[in-house]
């Protein structure tokens, strides 16, 4: 495993940009590499690791949820959990606390964590390097 | 020497304000410094070779290394052998080692 550690701010919310998608491939490839992470995910993007989200059908094609096979951002965020677990690097992501509150935003998959704009200074202070992806 | 890593996400056709990492990138080079920029997403549409008024020319003569994600490319039908001089193909393991390289500021935009 190695001694590095890479953070990344998220701010975007599910399913509006593709920066979700560059963020979730980072940190893939990170974590397989041995690399820690560090996730501090503000505004939009707390409700990422929603569990309560679902895959939809598609009314039009008269397909099925199981058919249409919708990738869902809860999903890929648990996968990275256990991308860290089998590669025995540590993926630590927080949600800001105060947005998850103003969205109600509060049920998570398991690994998440809440926090604070201090526990990304933290992040920063300790990594190797910190990506803040912002919105535009 | 620092090592500075651009990571550009934006179309130029759509956002003029690539050119503040054009005009930046360039300026730290010429100050010395290792400078990438990473294309990812619609940034990888500027690295077509026919694309009219790109800015990455400009970059490569300067001597910026100029990466691009083959995901992007992908998604976006993009040859290898459509890239501008000077644009290599890359990935995000690639990125993921430069960014945990020691001394290096990364911006993402």
């Amino acid at each position: 495993m190695s001694n590095k550690t890479l953070t990344l701010a998220l701010m975007d919310p599910p399913y509006e940009s593709a920066n979700s998608t560059t963020a979730f491939r980072l940190i893939a490839a990170a974590l397989q590499k041995g690399i820690n992470v560090n996730v501090f995910a503000y505004e939009g993007a707390v409700a990422l690791p929603l569990r309560t989200q679902v895959p939809h059908p598609n009314p039009i094609k008269g397909t099925t949820a199981e058919e249409q096979h919708h990738p869902i951002t809860s999903a890929f965020i648990s996968a990275l959990f256990e991308a860290a677990a089998a590669s025995g690097a540590k993926l630590d992501w927080v949600n800001c606390g105060m947005c998850v509150d103003e969205r109600g935003a509060t049920e998570w998959v398991d690994g998440v964590r809440r926090g604070g704009p201090g526990d990304f200074a933290k992040f920063a202070r300790e990594s190797t390097n910190t990506v803040v992806i912002g919105t535009r | 020497m620092t090592n500075y890593l651009f990571i550009e996400c934006r179309d130029p056709f759509e956002s003029k304000d690539t050119q503040f990492v054009a005009e930046t990138a360039t300026a730290l080079k010429q100050r010395d410094n290792e400078v990438t920029v990473f294309l990812v997403q619609n940034g990888v549409l500027a690295a077509r070779r026919n694309a009219r008024g790109s800015h990455l020319s400009q970059l490569a003569k300067a001597g910026v290394r100029l990466l691009a994600d083959d995901f992007s490319l992908r998604e976006r039908g993009i040859q290898a052998a459509e890239l501008l001089p000077g644009i290599q193909q890359s990935n995000i393991d690639a990125l993921t080692d430069i960014l945990v390289r020691e001394n290096t500021k990364a911006i993402w935009h």
